[in-house]
């Protein structure tokens, strides 16, 4: 090329490129790795030749198949997303009270989060449950406690999301027994219980039963709440609880997934039309800190379960495609130097969620990392969201980053993984002989150890922990919840006062009805809403189950 | 005491024989296998049927320590937790430590302070089908080799000869496709292996332990082999292993000695400098050791004849 | 050789939680030390079984439900009934700074929250144990 026809030449496209990767070249780079949190290389700049995507094929239209843009048309125009803030403590007289206050200030949905003893099937009188009950969430051990929980709610009215996974079923027929008891129509009856039981053996460990026995129990509640109570959602299917155990984000979206098709197997293989059942499964994700990689991970879950639903199962109710999602803001991104920087982070998170086109969100508090939230900190969450839905504009606007190169090469690259993830499962023999086996919670434990070492050689930076600290001192500068030890002698003396009162010939009766169903079969949550009726206790009811499937024992993982 | 044994404390010799007389009461189950067989589920189940037995169980659970680092994870245990709090079940983690002879001594101590202690069985659990598996596991009444269907882990344990020392073969999670063929190839391959210890045959075992099943079927085999021994070979048996163990304990000590203490490693690396060949190093250094008798122990090839011509081959 | 220092890594009561617990036994694995990890759902008398079992110099417990004011003294109380009142107690996990206080005066060498790096818990670890173990030996 002579110099003297330089000038005149027009550059082109290639020239630009060329001219923009020899500056890059030249450019003096900051110390830090390009990665996504979950650790995949990113490129300094997308093109339209990165994003892999055939916009007929792979986006589609909002409500439609394969549902990339969002599961409903209008998507938020028609109606925001669901603000359900997760709540729970003590005993069910204080949570009623604090349920109240959130629906007062605008809560559009009841979240109930349950003490470990509840979780694990225990009644708060239960020795093991010493020390533990109303610490971590509410303890309901019987219909009674479930009535004063929901007491002067309207239940025909609300929505209520129970996260509860081991003995879901059995909370379950609390809450169907303690509707029937303020004369709602099961039909009426909306919400969600967790009931994700695979989850539990891979990460959160709230195990009751083995994993047959837990799958029966779980196709049960399917065909009890197809036929009588039809708007409830049986299972949300999670990745939060995998996220926060330490997975990268394409095993979250791998892991929650393969799960859900599991279950759908299970639901076909006890007998239900696929269509009858699917419409009401849903899930649960974790919004972390990578913006654009939650973003890219919620359009990525969405066509997967559609692709899945249709062409594998064959499902043809297009509601059975959608992958319908709650979400909750990362916990384990909170700090506990420096606490009001987690509101900023929850806005982080709450924004990817939101764009990404999640149906409800809680965002969490920022003293969470020391214990429960005060009230003042829920507020304040529960105000960024409505500060989202109402300030900054981004809720007119349907999937409003499609199309975006770098959003959409993020897309495809999850969507690649997790396919990756399915095949090697099925190669190791399903589900259930990996989670035997501990391949799910090898995979996790390994990658919460490379985070981890990441963040204490100062290549993942957090601020406040290992740049920009400060000399916290001794204690936060914050007030914090305190759980009142009463909480342990109310639940106590409550189930006592149970035990005296109720008829204990009936609810033997009841207990034994259960331990028939487990060994000759038949519909267990029936069983479970008879044993509520007659004031049969979690503990008791849980403790057939124990005896008659045994417990799940943990694979050595270490 | 048990840490005493593995941290060579200098206590620890005369504590085992204040309490030696005790030590014999007790079979010694050794069980080991590749990884991922499911051993610790098994052990985890004979300690249940023990139990139900009212028979005292010590178990000595040994993982490999990282060469990296040094350190272990010892996570056996965490299988037999259905035992807490019995105090009839006695479970002991032990990191191999790197040290092939040292694991083999630390691992027959603690057997023999189990043992001492009243424990009726124990069990020597480790990983892995070579060679210092088998170390861990000789000092064993009766050896048990795990293997699961699938992986090729039939193949690999004929090929590292463990197979040629068990007395027992468990085929673990049976219930799996492929455990027909395991069976079949590992029966096959006993049929070839050398007659041992008056006629044993080792029995291959179907289990699933997982759900519990065939356990006790294990347990038969370990009582079979036992019977078979009777009290004479066993006895027999005990006082070859006995003699192994002493005669590991003295090179152990011994080379330590003199490559430490004594010095052979400087004089070694001087006189390997001074282009001695490793065979008239090893002679000289032994000559001063054992005076004269050092030239007939320098093996197979004698010192000297440099100027013959030999071939290569 | 350098002597191993035997850590138990313990999870008391129902809080099945335990990324924190497996992620400080693998990073105190590669600094050299045995770890044994007790598994879910303990009670404080069975970590103490284990910790008497497994004779070990360490007994570090993790707990993110609360309970931690009711479970660690608890365990405290275990391991000194059978004789392992000398073991070095640690804890981890959501523990509100007073408690932590409260903890520390009450025989727990060292409470870590959230965010503390592994390579400090494990370099208190050893510190402390050289201190005991150099003492051990003056004492002889």
């Amino acid at each position: 090329m002579s110099t003297s026809t330089q000038g005149a030449r027009a550059v082109t496209a290639a020239d630009s490129a060329a001219a923009w990767r020899a500056a890059m070249e030249q450019a003096k780079l900051r110390d830090v790795e390009f990665t996504t949190l979950s650790g995949a290389e990113l490129q300094p700049l997308y093109g339209p030749e990165d994003s892999g995507l055939d916009p007929e094929r792979d986006l589609g239209y909002p409500g439609q198949f394969p549902f990339t843009r969002g599961v409903h048309a209008s998507m938020y125009r028609g109606r925001l997303w669901t603000m359900r803030q997760f709540a729970g403590f003590g005993s069910a007289r204080e949570t009623n009270e604090r349920f109240k206050f959130l629906l007062d200030h605008g809560q559009t949905g009841l979240s109930v989060a349950f003490d470990f003893p509840t979780l694990m099937g225990r009644d708060g009188d239960d020795p093991l449950a010493k020390g533990e009950v109303g610490q971590a969430g509410v303890a309901v051990s019987s219909l009674r406690d479930m009535q004063t929980l929901m007491a002067g709610i309207p239940m025909d009215e609300v929505s209520t999301s129970m996260t509860i996974n081991g003995p879901a079923p059995i909370l379950l027929a609390f809450y169907i027994a303690c509707a029937a008891s303020q004369g709602v129509d099961p039909k009426l009856v909306r919400g969600t219980v967790q009931n994700d039981i695979l989850k539990e053996y891979q990460a959160q460990h709230a195990w009751l039963v083995p994993p047959e026995p837990a799958l029966r129990m779980i196709t049960d509640v399917m065909a009890y709440c197809a036929e009588r109570v039809p708007q409830w959602n049986t299972i949300s299917i999670s990745g939060y609880h995998i996220r926060e155990a330490g997975s990268t984000a394409a095993q979250e979206l791998a892991f929650t997934l393969i799960n859900g098709t599991e279950y759908v197997r299970r639901g076909i293989a006890a007998g239900l039309a696929v269509d009858a059942f699917a419409p009401r499964l849903s899930f649960f994700f974790d919004s972390h800190l990578d913006f654009f990689e939650e973003i890219a991970k919620f359009r990525a879950a969405r066509r997967i379960w559609a692709r899945k639903m249709r062409d594998e199962f064959g499902a043809t109710d297009p509601r059975s495609w959608m992958c319908r999602f709650h979400t909750q803001t990362a916990g384990v991104s909170l700090t506990a130097q420096q606490p009001e920087n987690n509101i900023v982070r929850t806005a982080f998170e709450a924004l990817a969620a939101v764009l990404g086109g999640t149906q409800s969100l809680h965002t969490n508090s920022m003293d969470e990392t020391l214990s429960l939230p005060t009230e003042k900190a829920v507020k304040i969450a529960l105000r960024t969201q409505q500060m989202i839905a109402e300030e900054i504009e981004v809720a007119h606007v349907a999937d409003p980053l499609a199309g975006s190169y770098f959003v959409e090469a993020q897309t495809t690259r999850l969507e690649r993984e997790a396919l990756r993830y399915f095949e090697e499962v099925e190669k190791r023999g399903g589900v259930v002989p990996c989670i035997e086996s501990g391949y799910f919670q090898r995979e996790i434990h390994g990658s919460a150890v490379r985070y981890q070492r990441a963040i204490e050689r100062g290549t993942k930076k957090i601020v406040g922990v290992n740049c920009y600290r400060e000399d916290d001192g001794a204690g936060p500068p914050i007030e914090i919840h305190r759980i009142d030890p009463k909480s342990e002698k109310e639940a106590c003396s409550g189930l006592a006062e149970l035990r005296r009162k109720r008829d204990s010939r009936a609810a033997q009766r009841e207990l034994d009805a259960v331990r028939d169903a487990c060994r000759a079969g038949g519909n267990l949550l029936e069983r479970f809403v008879a044993a509520a009726h007659a004031d049969c206790t979690l503990g008791e009811i849980a403790e057939v189950l124990r005896q008659e499937f045994g417990e799940f024992k943990e694979p050595r993982i270490l | 005491m048990i840490s005493w044994a593995e941290n060579g404390d200098a206590r620890f010799p005369e504590a085992l024989a204040a309490v030696y007389p005790r030590v014999g009461r007790a079979w010694r189950l050794g069980v080991t296998g590749p990884p991922g067989a499911g051993k610790s589920t098994l052990v985890n189940e004979l300690a249940r049927l023990l139990r139900a037995e009212h028979l005292t169980v010590g178990i000595l659970a040994v993982d490999p320590s990282s060469p990296f680092s040094g350190g272990a994870l010892l996570g056996d245990r965490i299988r037999m937790e259905g035992h807490a709090g019995d105090p009839g079940v006695f479970i002991r983690s032990m990191a191999s430590r790197g040290s092939r002879g040292g694991i083999a001594r630390a691992s027959i101590d603690a057997c023999d302070v189990m043992d001492a202690f009243g424990f009726d069985e124990i069990v020597i659990e480790t990983v892995g089908v070579g060679q210092a598996e088998y170390d861990v596991v000789s000092a064993a009444d009766t050896i048990a080799v795990v293997l699961c269907p699938g992986a090729g882990d039939g193949i690999q344990a004929m090929k590292a000869g463990l197979l040629e020392v068990a007395d027992l073969l468990v085929v673990n999670k049976a219930d799996l496709d492929g455990a027909d063929r395991l069976q079949v190839d590992l029966e096959d391959a006993l049929l070839l292996r050398a007659q041992q210890d008056g006629g044993w045959r080792a029995p291959v075992v179907r289990c699933s332990a997982g759900t519990g099943r065939g356990a006790d079927d294990v347990l038969a085999g370990v009582r079979a082999h036992r019977r078979h021994l009777g009290e004479a070979l066993r006895d027999e048996r005990r006082r070859a292993k006995r003699l192994q163990q002493v005669q590991r304990m003295v090179s152990e000590r011994l080379s330590e000695s003199l490559w430490g203490e004594r010095g052979w490693r400087a004089a070694a690396q001087a006189l390997l400098d001074r282009d001695r060949t490793p065979y008239n190093v090893a002679s000289e250094l032994l000559d001063t050791l054992l005076g004269g008798i050092g030239a007939r122990a320098s093996g197979p090839h004698p010192e000297g004849g440099t100027e013959k011509e030999v071939g290569l081959s | 050789m350098q002597r191993k220092i035997r850590v138990l890594v313990g999870k008391p009561g129902l809080d099945g939680h335990d990324r924190g617990a497996k992620t400080v036994a693998s990073v105190l694995r590669d600094h050299g030390m045995e770890v044994i990890y007790s598994g879910l759902h303990k009670t404080p008398a069975a970590i103490a079984e284990i910790a008497l079992q497994e004779d070990v110099d360490v007994v570090g417990l993790s707990i993110l439900s609360g309970a931690h004011m009711e479970l660690f003294p608890r365990v405290r109380e275990e391991l000194r009934a059978r004789g392992m009142g000398h073991v070095l107690l640690v804890g981890g996990g959501i523990i509100p700074g007073d408690d932590i206080a409260r903890l520390e005066e009450g025989g727990f060498a060292k409470l870590f929250g959230p965010g503390t790096h592994t390579d400090e818990i494990a370099r208190f670890i050893r510190e402390e144990m050289e201190k005991r173990w150099a003492k051990e030996r003056a004492d002889v």
